[in-house]
């Protein structure tokens, strides 16, 4: 293995060409990728990054240019021929079998047979020694499914590796984790590094890119803006380059936040001793009109539980909730819309937009829900609607046309929120409203929910992110293991570091 | 660790639950009813249910998978319809007519199994057109029902195979087990066995991890369509007959069976073993209704109704937990 600057790349792309219809995804991306490194891609929502990632795995065919492969063109017709010439992807959602055994996940389609049948003791010994030989501590017998969703990742990391141990592709595998569990996926990566995988890395967390990469490629609008040494640019360099310069949003919220004065307003919602046996333990929480109140905690920590209740999504076994004094039951969502309460889910995929419906018809899916099916909307009303939200949120393309499933995820999480924003809702609640979209989105999105909050509106805003429930965020509820341990006024004292000491310790600090 | 000692015993539960009911039902009519407890009774059930155990080992394939297969029952009489019309007005030979049946059985099987894969169709609906067809071939044969008197036929259908203690099986039974003997194999040690739980398992996933999900799934179709061909040779010695009212529901019964059986109807889950012990449980419940005499017949309906309630409750309890 070569490990001289002048080494050959083990993957390259010339002039990818990939389009869907009313989009260019991607055009003309040349793309290189060396053994023993860790290469990060980069881009916004949008930029094409998963798209090329298709493109190299044989998910989709290009409509254009050339794959070369340890200095061999190569045609990727589909995933299977992508890991026999060497080239396995672990997607962000696991892409494992979960009712199969840990060592069947590692080899189905590889079996060691023995006169044509699985020989099962040589595939747990193997599959053994692999997991082992990445210092997990797992069970390779047990059924995946037993194990956190980091453990299942590392389980297809080690699936990938062993198929090929050429190029791996990890797209967003960060983002469900928590600290521990990313440190260990990084522990894992550098020892696969220095086996000389060459390793493509996405994530939208900077400081993991920059722990863990070597290289980079930043793609913007489907083209490729440059490949760097991580050394070369800066964190506020990179962000200039994905975005395109204007580096507007960040800078702007964070002057402008600041809580304020909205002690004296008058609650909105009252959550007393609200609970559900099994997901989330009593908690008092009251919302005040025109407030952000954050919701700070690792995953499984019980932030989505207590959200669903106040949206009547999973009904409470203990307490009441009151709304500006009167007690009401929220027993369905139905009943939680009524009051103004709106809910934009994590899982904007299978719990909000319409793939096969235009960005049209997703925005006034709500209103024309709430205005029933007799008095259906004008063509011309909901394409003023559209293209009005569409503008203000900057929904990418434009179009209000396009088909929802073709937008990246940043820009369906735009949708998603134009549907609520035009219900005119009293309460948002926005469950992880920014994961795995990109910072400009991001940056977007917060300050949509500054403006909404200084019109009136009370959010409450759940985000694994502290940074950004510490930008946002009036008052920040903290929670830890299924308990609501603190609640923390942001009063300019208040820094990620505490809140990461409040939850590490279930105490205010 | 003992969490994934549960989610590792959690797969067998639905299997103890169906093999505690057979126990008990089988001490309970042995309890109650004079010369019930006999293991000729037990053999019995085999030798009136082979049919129904070979449809069933292929529904069990085809349910794994994570699909459906209404057209056996059809099938099955397709093949009683074929095999006797060819026997008896034709005078081929039995061992032409046999593979005949089986080949055009797994033909069908793979021509469901492709358009389901191709087109991307739900499998209820593409197998119910099949139902349908094989149902209609059947009287475009005769609308009538056709006797077997072909001597092979006859002396295969009255040949009993003695046991030691007395006891006797039919050629039947020794193929239902053989092909349950063979489908174990398969499933457990072969890829594509393997594949089958794999794309019962998380279909996406298997795509993703290159195995060969469009061969798998004509390949199950295909598995049911032979097996519910042979489950119609079986049903023909059983009969003595061809007709296309035979073996109406048959489809039902098999899915009931891989049902009480433990596996899941979301696929994925389930063992071979637990169709035997459904097809059983469904012939236990038919032998204590005729044993009790008073009751008429479709007390074994309601009571296979009522079991079927209990059982996909209980694969909804399964399911749930292992969210958590």
């Amino acid at each position: 293995m070569p490990a001289h600057p002048a080494r050959q790349p083990v993957l390259e792309a010339h002039a990818i060409r990939k389009e869907f219809p009313g989009v260019v995804a991607l055009d003309g991306v040349d793309f290189r990728l060396f053994p023993g490194d860790v290469h990060a891609l980069m881009g916004e929502n949008g930029a094409g990054k998963s798209t090329l990632i298709k493109v190299l795995t044989g998910v989709y065919a290009s409509d254009g240019g050339e794959i070369v492969l340890n200095g061999r063109p190569v045609r990727i017709t589909g995933p299977l021929q992508a890991q026999r010439a060497g080239i396995s992807t672990v997607y962000q959602e696991v892409n494992l079998c979960p009712n199969l055994s840990v060592a069947e996940n590692i080899f189905i389609g590889r079996e060691p047979r023995r006169l044509g049948l699985v020989h099962w003791s040589e595939l747990r010994t193997r599959a053994a020694r692999l997991v082992a030989s990445l210092d997990l501590d797992v069970d390779v017998s047990a059924p995946l499914n037993s194990y956190s969703i980091a453990i299942q990742q590392l389980v297809a990391i080690v699936r990938a590796v062993d198929v090929s141990a050429k190029v791996l592709i990890l797209d967003e595998p960060t983002s469900s984790l928590d600290r521990d569990e990313v440190r260990q996926l990084f522990t894992v990566l550098r020892r696969l590094r220095d086996q000389g995988v060459a390793i493509l890395f996405v994530s939208h967390f900077l400081e993991q890119i920059y722990e863990i990469c070597d290289r980079m490629t930043i793609l913007r609008d489907g083209r490729v803006e440059g490949e760097y040494a991580i050394g070369e640019l800066s964190q506020a360099d990179l962000v200039a380059r994905m975005i395109g310069g204007e580096l507007a949003g960040l800078e702007d919220l964070s002057g402008r936040h600041g809580p304020h004065a909205e002690a004296d307003a008058a609650p909105f919602l009252r959550a007393e001793g609200l609970a559900r046996s099994g997901a989330v333990e009593p908690y008092d929480l009251t919302i005040r009109a025109g407030e952000v109140v954050g919701l700070a905690g690792l995953l499984g920590s019980g932030r989505t539980e207590a959200a669903r209740l106040l949206f009547g999504a999973d009904r409470s076994t203990e307490g009441s909730v009151r709304i500006e004094d009167a007690v009401v039951t929220l027993p369905t969502p139905r009943a939680a819309i009524s009051y103004g309460i709106a809910f934009c889910s994590e899982d904007r995929k299978t719990e909000g937009l319409v793939g096969e419906l235009t960005v049209r018809e997703n925005i006034v899916l709500a209103l024309q829900a709430a205005r029933g099916w007799l008095r259906p909307l004008s063509r011309a009303r909901q394409d003023e609607i559209a293209l009005r939200w569409i503008r203000s949120l900057d929904v990418r393309p434009d179009d209000p046309e396009t088909l929802v499933r073709n937008l990246s995820g940043g820009n369906q999480q735009k949708v998603l929120l134009a549907r609520w924003l035009i219900t005119d809702p009293r309460l948002l609640i926005l469950d992880e409203p920014t994961r795995g979209i990109d910072i400009g989105a991001k940056a977007e999105i917060q300050k949509l929910v500054a403006e909404l909050a200084q019109d009136g509106m009370s959010v409450l805003f759940i985000s694994a992110e502290l940074e950004e429930v510490l930008r946002l965020s009036h008052r920040v509820g903290v929670l830890r293991d299924r308990r609501l341990v603190a609640e923390l006024p942001n009063d300019g004292s208040l820094t990620p570091e505490r809140i990461m000491a409040t939850i590490a310790s279930g105490a205010p600090s | 660790m003992s969490a994934i000692a549960a989610a590792r015993g959690r797969a067998y539960v639905p299997l103890l639950v169906t093999s505690a009911l057979l126990v008990a039902m089988f001490s309970a009519g042995s309890v109650q009813y004079e010369g019930f407890f006999s293991g000729q009774v037990l053999l019995n059930l085999l030798i009136d249910n082979a049919f129904l155990l070979v449809v069933a080992i292929g529904m069990t394939f085809v349910v794994l998978a994570g699909g459906i297969d209404l057209s056996v029952g059809a099938m099955a009489a397709l093949s009683t319809m074929i095999s006797a019309w060819l026997v008896e007005q034709h005078g081929w030979p039995p061992l032409l007519v046999i593979p005949l049946v089986l080949a055009v059985g797994t033909g069908a099987g793979l021509a469901m199994g492709w358009v389901i894969h191709s087109f991307e169709i739900q499998p209820f609906i593409v197998t119910l057109a099949g139902m349908f067809l094989a149902r209609g071939l059947c009287y475009t044969i005769s609308i009538d029902s056709i006797s077997l008197t072909d001597p092979a036929y006859v002396a295969f259908a009255q040949t009993r195979i003695a046991l030691p203690g007395g006891l006797f099986v039919s050629p039947s039974v020794l193929i239902a087990v053989g092909v349950l003997v063979i489908a174990f194999v398969v499933l457990h040690y072969t890829r594509l066995g393997r594949n089958v739980y794999a794309l019962g398992g998380n279909e996406q996933s298997a795509r993703l991890m290159g195995l060969p999900v469009g061969r798998t799934k004509i390949a199950v179709y295909a598995v049911s369509g032979f097996c519910s061909a042979l489950g119609g040779v079986l049903l023909t010695f059983y009969m003595l007959s061809g007709y296309g009212l035979h073996a109406v529901g048959l489809e039902l019964d098999a899915i009931a069976a891989v049902v009480i059986g433990g596996t899941l109807l979301t696929g994925g889950s389930g063992y071979l073993l637990g169709t035997l012990l459904g097809v059983l449980v469904l012939g236990l419940i038919q032998t204590v209704i005729s044993f009790q005499g008073t009751l008429s017949s479709w007390w074994t309906r309601i009571v296979v109704g009522g079991l079927l309630f209990v059982f996909i409750l209980l694969q909804r309890l399964i399911v749930g937990r292992r969210k958590v």
